[in-house]
């Protein structure tokens, strides 16, 4: 699973470690006694109906939401802890938001190289070389480099916001709903880029997503937000076999049934 | 990488002041930092390169001096068995230091030492650096300020040309809606009337009345010196009624109001509600332009007259209060030396204002494209440039109005 054979994933090697998470806005609590594990090198996702805060969960990790109850672990920092956890964590994790969030005044290689600038000091050649390798990474073309954001399409701004996520090449990669938005080709080459990138740096990848087709085929676990907490956290057939009204209505519906045919008729079976 | 985690599986191990979380949890932190190494090593085989330590981001800038360091020689072949960690970063920089093979690229069978994995990153880097080096960026010299020089000429033309097409086909719109009472949006009217017009009284009443304040104090620190201090009447009279009442207030709105109309109207263009409208049928000159437009027409008339006011009761008080001309006398010598000219000189002008700053303000917003700053820009943009109007206005009434002898 992951390529950096000094940190081959043991059962309970987990990077992240969330326990007893609660999260409210005013009265209409999101998570309640929330747990969850990702281990290092997989690729969990997380799926949810709309308002179970899988962002809120997010936010709450990486540290940009203080949650009202429980705690939380990312590579053994505290997100909301001292100067020094937080700015381990900000080293060594990268979100890439649902709009790829671009800093829209820059353009695609500044934007890879803020990150750059901020944490290490570099010579002006070698951290455009950086920038470069990573625009290349994510699959951009290379004349989209000194392209402004306004000036991509959707598919590129989430590349170009991929790239910028991979700047520090961090050891967790957030991704809120990367295929959203993209059409059927596009969604499945950026899983596709997500999986051989997961493989090539060793990253360990938490992945909001709706996409079911995201979920069959580049998804090692699936952790179901429901009834304000993890409902179970596995692999996609245990999750798909656990009796669960949500989990029936959402893995035997007529799109999920397709997704699946599709990704059997493929004949390459989940991680 | 060490990983120093040790997860107990029993819930009752865990530490009592954070509950559910493993006391003996460790931060993870890379063991040692082993400075990353490269050597010219000579053996029997030939010349080899060492590779040793961390190879990652944190110490590219050490990293890259290494290499610079050992590129003179061109080693046979790379021994990296000793890296404790490589990254996507270092493993770029690996590829730089390996001889390159029959076609020209850097020949991966030369690195002897490499997991398999490595090897893959290795693989996907180098693929990933293949290929077109991206455009520099333009570089900022003297043709470069000449060019910028010349683009401001020709984007004032253009703005020009614009807003002349703009008042068009505002004229024409408003033309055709003109003759139809159901068309003619009055919520909206009445909308930016009180956004306008109402909400902005007290700021344009205040800063007029401080204004009148200051004219009548440099008037009569001026006036007294001839012996004709009662003129700071005449002078306050003349100031706000003529010109300091409307470009005041006409100041005023373009800051607060023709700002809003471009911020409102680029934010829409943004989010494609400008294309929705449009896609339904509707004229969105008709309906986000012309209410704005009605709104103003209304509203700056009435607040020039109440900055004219407001000016005059600033001059009133104070001299009322350190100059010895009472209220009564002011007003009195107001009337006897003013004649009601002046004050429709001045209100005359409201509506053109209104509609430059109208025009402004709402075309600015149509411009706006793409991003979140270029909606700031615009703002920015159309609070200038109706300033600007206004004042270049008043200047060309100031002269027509003087040779009129009005």
């Amino acid at each position: 699973m992951s390529a950096q054979p000094t940190c081959t994933p043991a059962a309970d090697d987990s990077v992240i470690q969330v326990r007893g998470l609660a999260n409210r806005f005013g009265t209409q609590v999101v998570h309640e006694g929330l747990d969850l594990d990702v281990r290092r090198g997989e690729i969990l996702g997380v799926i949810g109906g709309s308002g179970t805060g899988k962002s809120v969960l997010m936010r709450s990790i990486v540290g940009l939401r203080r949650p009202n109850e429980g705690n939380v672990r990312v590579l053994g920092f505290d997100p909301h802890g001292s100067e020094e956890d937080r700015a381990a964590i900000e080293r060594r994790t990268a979100v890439l938001f649902q709009e790829g969030a671009l800093f829209s005044s820059l353009d695609v290689t500044e934007n890879v190289e803020v990150a750059l600038r901020q944490h290490l000091d570099l010579p002006s050649q070698l951290r455009g070389d950086i920038a470069r390798l990573k625009i290349g990474l994510s699959g951009l073309p290379m004349d989209a480099a000194r392209k402004l954001p306004s000036e991509l399409s959707g598919g590129m701004k989430k590349r170009a916001g991929l790239a910028r996520a991979l700047a520090l090449d961090p050891d967790i990669l957030f991704l809120d709903e990367p295929t959203a938005g993209l059409d059927p080709v596009g969604a499945a080459q950026f899983d596709e880029l997500i999986l051989t990138l997961r493989d090539a740096l060793g990253l360990t990848v938490f992945l909001i997503t709706h996409d079911l087709d995201t979920l069959f085929t580049i998804c090692d676990r699936v952790a179901v937000l429901a009834e304000r907490r993890v409902l179970i956290n596995a692999p996609l057939p245990e999750v798909i076999a656990l009796p669960h009204p949500w989990i029936r209505e959402y893995f035997h519906g007529p799109r999920a049934r397709a997704a699946q045919n599709a990704h059997d008729a493929a004949g390459t079976p989940p991680a | 990488m060490s990983l120093l985690i040790n997860r107990r599986k029993r819930r009752d191990a865990f530490h009592p002041e954070e509950p559910g979380l493993d006391a003996s949890l460790v931060p993870m932190t890379q063991a040692v930092p082993m400075l990353p190494r490269f050597e010219i090593v000579r053996t029997s085989a030939g010349i080899v390169s060492v590779a040793r330590g961390t190879w990652t981001v944190d110490h590219a800038a050490a990293l890259s001096d290494e290499l610079a360091a050992a590129s003179s020689t061109q080693p046979a072949a790379i021994d990296a068995s000793g890296l404790d960690s490589l990254d996507s970063t270092g493993a770029m920089l690996l590829l730089k230091a390996l001889p390159l093979d029959a076609s020209g690229a850097p020949d991966l069978e030369r690195v002897n030492g490499l997991t398999p994995q490595r090897i893959a990153l290795m693989r996907r880097v180098a693929q990933a650096v293949d290929g077109d080096s991206p455009p520099p960026m333009a570089p900022a010299a003297l043709n470069a300020l000449l060019a910028n020089i010349g683009a401001a000429m020709l984007s004032i033309l253009d703005q020009g040309r614009q807003l002349l097409g703009f008042l068009g086909l505002l004229i024409t719109t408003w033309l055709r809606v003109l003759p139809r009472p159901a068309r003619w949006r009055l919520t909206s009217v009445v909308h930016h009337l009180e956004q306008s017009g109402l909400n902005a009284v007290p700021i344009v009443a205040l800063l007029s009345f401080l204004v009148g304040a200051v004219v009548a104090y440099l008037g009569a620190t001026v006036l007294a010196q001839f012996g004709a201090g009662l003129y700071t009447v005449d002078l306050i009279g003349f100031a706000f009624l003529r010109e300091f009442g409307g470009l005041l207030a006409a100041i005023l709105v373009a800051g607060r109001s023709g700002s809003a109309f471009t911020a409102q109207i680029g934010a829409m263009k943004n989010r494609e509600e400008i294309d929705a409208l449009e896609t339904i049928g509707l004229d969105p000159i008709e309906v986000l332009v012309l209410p704005r437009l009605a709104a103003l027409l209304v509203a700056l008339p009435i607040l020039t007259f109440i900055a004219m006011m407001a000016g005059l009761l600033g001059g009133m008080a104070v001299g009322a209060t350190s100059l010895d001309i009472s209220p009564v006398l002011f007003i009195s010598r107001l009337q006897e030396s003013i004649p009601p000219q002046h004050f429709w000189v001045g209100m005359v002008k409201a509506p053109f204002f209104a509609l430059l700053i109208a025009l402004v303000g709402c075309l600015e917003g149509f411009k706006v494209s793409g991003s979140a700053e270029s909606v700031g820009t615009h703002t920015t943009s159309s609070v200038v440039q109706s300033i600007f109007l206004v004042i270049l206005l008043d200047a060309i009434c100031a002269v027509v109005f003087m040779e009129l002898d009005w």
